[in-house]
C-alpha cells in the first residue's frame, strides 16, 4: 500500500496546477455536455490539447498531444480540474469511441481526415448501435445496408442516439450481409448526418426531457469507402470501441460530490424545528451510503493501481458500473426522501430545491441502471466472467441465421 | 501510487491460509465446535510457529512488529477458514492496549509471552461500547467491581484487559483474587466469548491507557472483525459458486439459470470492494490517523450488512443442503453473525461515524 505519488507524478501535478492558475480564467463557463461546444469551448479545448490535457494520447500527425499512456497522470489531470472546478477536456461518444476506434482499424485517410476535428469539439458525433428490436442482444440488429453500385443503402432505424440532432456525423452498425451469422454480417460506417433519408426524432424520457433521439433510415446512400475495418466486421470493430468506453469505470469523484451535496441538504433542511440530520432513520441512511461509497471510492483506486502497473483488477473492475450506478440511485433516493414533500417539486416549481436536480437525477441514473449494458446483463458478466459461472444453454432454434 | 498488497502481505497471507487449510479442515472444525471450549490449542501452537500472535509486536518484544494491515489479512484468512482460534482481541486489541498505554514494566512482562503465544489475553471491553444487562467495571483504589459481558477471546486467557466506566484500562490477571469467569455460549462455536464478574479485585491500570487507547484498540478490533467477515463472506461466495457449478436439477447444473447465477454476482458485487475498504481502513490505523476512527465504523458496518447478505444468499444458493449442519456451511453464516454484533452493531456504529463528521452533537 503507497498511496503517495512518484516525483514524476508529483511534478506533473504542479505543472497542472501551475496551467490552471494561468489559464482558468479562459475556461468556458457552464458544461452542456450533449450540445454543440460553443466558440469559446472550442478555443480553451485547443489550449488543453496543446498542454496534453486533452486528446492527451492521440498522436500529434492527427491533432493530438502525442504523451505515451499513463493513466495516473490522466487521474492528475482529472483531479486537479474537479477540484478547481474548471471544465476539463471535451466528452463525446466521438471523442470516446469513434477516436480509439479509427485510432486502431481506421485507415490513413480516415484518421487524417476526422481525427483532428473530432478532438477539437469542431465535428460532432452519434451512435448508432442500438435498434428497438436489438437493445441487450445488439447482434442481432436489422437496419440493412443493401449494395448498389458504388454505395450502401440503408433503411432502418436506431434508438438512444443521444446527439443525433446536433450531431454532424453518425458511426453506425449496419447488416450488410443478411445470409451470414448474425455476428458475422454487421458492418461498421460512418456518414453525414446530413445525407439525404435520415429523420431524428427526439425521444423523451421518463424525466420530461428528450436526452435521446430515433433516428430513422429511408433509402440512405453512402459510399462504401466510408466503412471502418473490413465489410463483415462491425461487430468486432465495434467491440474493439467498447473496449475503450471508459465510463464503465465509473466516476467516484462525481458519486462523492453527489454524496457531499446530499449531507449537506440533510444538515440544512428542517422538518417542524428538527434538521434532517437529526432523524435517526435517515441519518442511518446516509451513514450507510457513506460506507458503500467509500468502498467504492477505494474499490476505484484498486482498480486504477492495477491497470497503472500493467494488470487488471478483475472482479474488482467488472463490479464497477453495476454498483455505481446503483449507489448513485440510492443517494438521489435519499435526497428525494429528506425532502419529503419537497421532493416531489419539479419544472420551476415553487419551493423547489436545487432546481429539481433531485429528482432529474433519481430518474435519469435509473436510465443509467439500465443502460450501457443493462443490470441484469452485468451480472451474467460478473458470474460468468468474473465468477466464471456455467452460461445460459443456447436455444437450439437460435443461433446461426438471423 | 500502489493501492494494494505487496508480495510479502500476500505471502503471509497464504500462509495462514495454507496452515488452516492443511491443519484446521472443516473436519477439525466440527470437533471443537462440540468440545468443551470453542478452542483449539492444536492450531493456535501451529499459527504461533507462523508468528501470528506477534504480528503487530515490536520485534524488541519477539513480535513480527507489523501493521494493522498485516493483521487485517491474517484476520481474514482466519474467517475463510473459520479457524477456531483468538485473533482480535488476543493478537491484536490487547497487545495494542499495552503497546500503546503500558508502562515499560508492564509491556516487558507482557509483550514478549504474548508475541511467543507463551500467554494469551482477553479484552473486556464491551461494556464500554454498549452496556447490556446491566454490565459495566468501577475502578476505585486499584480494585475493580463488576461485570463484563462479551469478553473476547476468553478461553485459556492469562490476562485480561478490563475498561473501566470512564473507559480507562486495567490489566488483571487470570488467577486473582475475586475474579469469576463464566463462558458465553453463543452461536458461533469457533470462538470465545466470556463474562467476568469482579469483586473487589486487584487491578494493574495501564497508565496510558485512557479513553484516547481505549478508542484505539476499538477501532482496531472493528477492523479485524471487518476482515474477518470478509474472509467469511469470500469462502461463502466460492462454496456457492462450486456448488452451483455441480448441483443438477431441470438436467443442467443450477449455476446456469440466471436467477442462481444473479445471486452469485450479487454476492460478489457486494463483497467485492469492502476488501478495498477493509485494506484502507487497516492503512488509516497506522498512516491516516484523522481518518481512523471513521474508516473503522464504515468498515465495521459496512462489512457487517454485506456479511449479512452473503451469509444469508449463499445459504439459499445451497437450497435445502445449506440450511443442513452436514454442509457445514452454517460455520461461516454463524462467525458472520457474530462479527457484526460484536463491539457494536451496524446501527450503532453508524450514529458513531455521524457523531465523529460532527452531524450530530457529540
Amino acid at each position: 500500500m503507497d498511496l503517495t505519488y512518484s516525483p514524476e507524478h508529483q511534478a506533473f501535478r504542479r505543472e497542472v496546477l501551475d496551467f490552471l492558475n494561468a489559464h482558468r480564467h479562459a475556461a468556458p463557463k457552464g458544461g452542456g455536455a450533449a450540445q454543440r461546444p460553443s466558440a469559446e469551448a472550442v478555443a480553451w479545448q485547443k489550449l488543453l490539447i496543446a498542454h496534453g490535457y486533452a486528446a492527451r494520447t492521440i498522436p500529434k500527425e492527427y491533432g493530438g498531444y502525442g504523451a505515451a499512456p499513463d493513466i495516473l497522470k490522466s487521474r492528475i489531470i482529472g483531479e486537479e480540474f474537479a477540484r478547481a472546478s474548471v471544465p476539463p477536456g471535451l466528452q463525446s461518444q466521438g471523442i470516446s469511441m469513434l477516436v480509439p476506434t479509427l485510432l486502431e482499424l481506421g485507415t490513413e485517410e480516415q484518421k487524417r481526415q476526422w481525427i483532428g476535428p473530432t478532438i477539437r469539439g469542431e465535428v460532432i458525433w452519434c451512435q448508432g448501435y442500438s435498434e428497438p428490436g436489438s437493445g441487450s442482444d445488439l447482434a442481432s440488429l436489422q437496419t440493412r445496408a443493401t449494395e448498389d453500385g458504388d454505395d450502401f443503402v440503408i433503411n432502418g432505424q436506431k434508438i438512444w442516439t443521444s446527439t443525433a440532432r446536433e450531431a454532424d456525423m453518425i458511426f453506425c452498425l449496419v447488416r450488410t450481409e443478411p445470409d451470414k451469422a448474425k455476428h458475422d454480417g454487421i458492418s461498421y460506417l460512418i456518414f453525414s448526418m446530413k445525407t439525404p433519408g435520415i429523420e431524428v426524432r427526439p425521444l423523451v424520457t421518463m424525466t420530461g426531457h428528450a436526452e435521446f433521439n430515433e433516428t430513422f433510415f429511408t433509402d440512405v446512400r453512402v459510399p462504401k469507402s466510408q466503412i471502418v475495418g473490413k465489410r463483415g466486421q462491425g461487430w468486432f470493430v465495434a467491440n474493439a470501441t467498447l473496449k475503450h468506453e471508459r465510463g464503465m469505470l465509473g466516476d467516484p469523484g462525481q458519486l462523492e460530490s453527489r454524496f457531499l451535496a446530499l449531507a449537506e441538504l440533510m444538515r440544512n433542511e428542517t422538518a417542524g424545528d428538527s434538521r434532517i440530520m437529526d432523524n435517526p432513520i435517515l441519518r442511518d441512511r446516509l451513514l450507510r451510503l457513506q460506507a458503500e461509497l467509500a468502498a467504492m471510492k477505494f474499490n476505484g483506486l484498486r482498480v486504477l493501481s492495477a491497470s497503472a502497473n500493467g494488470g487488471d483488477a478483475g472482479l474488482a473492475r467488472l463490479i464497477v458500473k453495476l454498483q455505481a450506478c446503483e449507489l448513485a440511485h440510492q443517494i438521489s433516493a435519499l435526497a428525494i426522501d429528506a425532502l419529503g414533500e419537497l421532493g416531489v417539486l419539479y419544472d420551476g416549481s415553487p419551493h423547489l430545491r436545487a432546481h429539481g436536480a433531485w429528482q432529474q437525477a433519481y430518474m435519469f441514473q435509473l436510465g443509467l441502471i439500465i443502460g450501457g449494458g443493462t443490470a441484469q446483463i452485468q451480472k451474467n458478466i460478473i458470474a460468468e466472467r468474473g465468477l466464471g459461472m456455467p452460461r445460459e444453454p443456447k436455444l437450439a432454434q437460435e443461433g446461426s441465421r438471423v | 501510487m500502489e493501492f494494494g498488497l505487496s508480495s510479502e502481505q500476500r505471502m503471509l497471507q497464504d500462509a495462514v491460509a495454507r496452515y488452516l487449510a492443511e491443519q484446521s479442515p472443516l473436519r477439525h472444525v466440527r470437533d471443537i465446535a462440540t468440545a468443551a471450549k470453542p478452542y483449539s490449542p492444536d492450531v493456535a501452537a501451529g499459527l504461533a510457529d507462523l508468528g501470528v500472535p506477534g504480528v503487530v509486536i515490536p520485534a524488541e518484544f519477539g513480535g513480527m512488529g507489523l501493521g494493522l494491515l498485516e493483521a487485517a489479512l491474517i484476520a481474514e484468512a482466519l474467517g475463510h477458514g473459520v479457524a477456531p482460534v483468538h485473533f482480535a482481541a488476543a493478537h491484536v486489541m490487547a497487545p495494542l492496549a499495552i503497546m500503546l498505554g503500558g508502562s515499560d514494566a508492564q509491556r516487558l512482562a507482557w509483550l514478549p509471552k504474548l508475541a511467543s503465544g507463551e500467554a494469551t489475553a482477553a479484552v473486556a471491553i464491551s461494556q464500554s461500547v454498549e452496556r447490556r444487562d446491566g454490565a459495566g467495571v468501577a475502578a476505585r483504589d486499584g480494585r475493580l467491581d463488576g461485570t463484563a459481558l462479551f469478553v473476547l477471546d476468553a478461553a485459556d486467557a492469562d490476562l485480561f484487559v478490563v475498561a473501566d466506566t470512564t473507559g480507562a484500562l486495567h490489566l488483571v490477571v487470570a488467577d486473582a483474587a475475586g475474579l469469576t469467569q463464566i463462558p458465553l455460549t453463543t452461536i458461533d462455536k469457533t470462538r470465545s466469548v466470556g463474562e467476568l464478574r469482579l469483586t473487589g479485585v486487584k487491578a494493574d491500570p495501564l497508565p496510558g491507557g485512557g479513553i484516547e487507547t481505549t478508542r484505539r484498540i476499538i477501532d482496531a478490533g472493528r477492523i479485524m472483525l471487518a476482515a474477518d467477515i470478509l474472509g467469511a463472506g469470500t469462502a461463502m461466495i466460492e462454496q456457492a459458486v462450486a456448488y452451483a457449478g455441480t448441483r443438477v436439477q431441470f438436467g443442467r447444473p443450477i449455476g446456469s439459470f440466471q436467477a442462481v447465477k444473479h445471486m452469485c454476482a450479487e454476492m460478489a458485487a457486494a463483497l467485492e470492494p469492502c476488501r478495498s475498504l477493509v485494506w484502507y481502513a487497516a492503512h488509516a490505523f497506522d498512516h491516516a490517523p484523522d481518518e481512523a476512527s471513521l474508516m473503522a465504523c464504515h468498515a465495521k458496518s459496512h462489512l457487517s450488512e454485506v456479511g449479512r447478505f452473503v451469509a444469508r444468499t449463499s445459504t439459499e444458493v445451497h437450497g435445502g443442503m445449506g440450511f443442513t449442519d452436514l454442509a457445514g456451511l452454517h460455520f461461516w453464516f454463524k462467525r458472520i453473525g457474530l462479527d457484526r454484533q460484536l463491539l457494536g452493531g451496524p446501527e450503532l456504529v453508524r450514529n458513531e461515524a455521524a457523531r465523529l463528521q460532527g452531524w450530530i452533537a457529540a
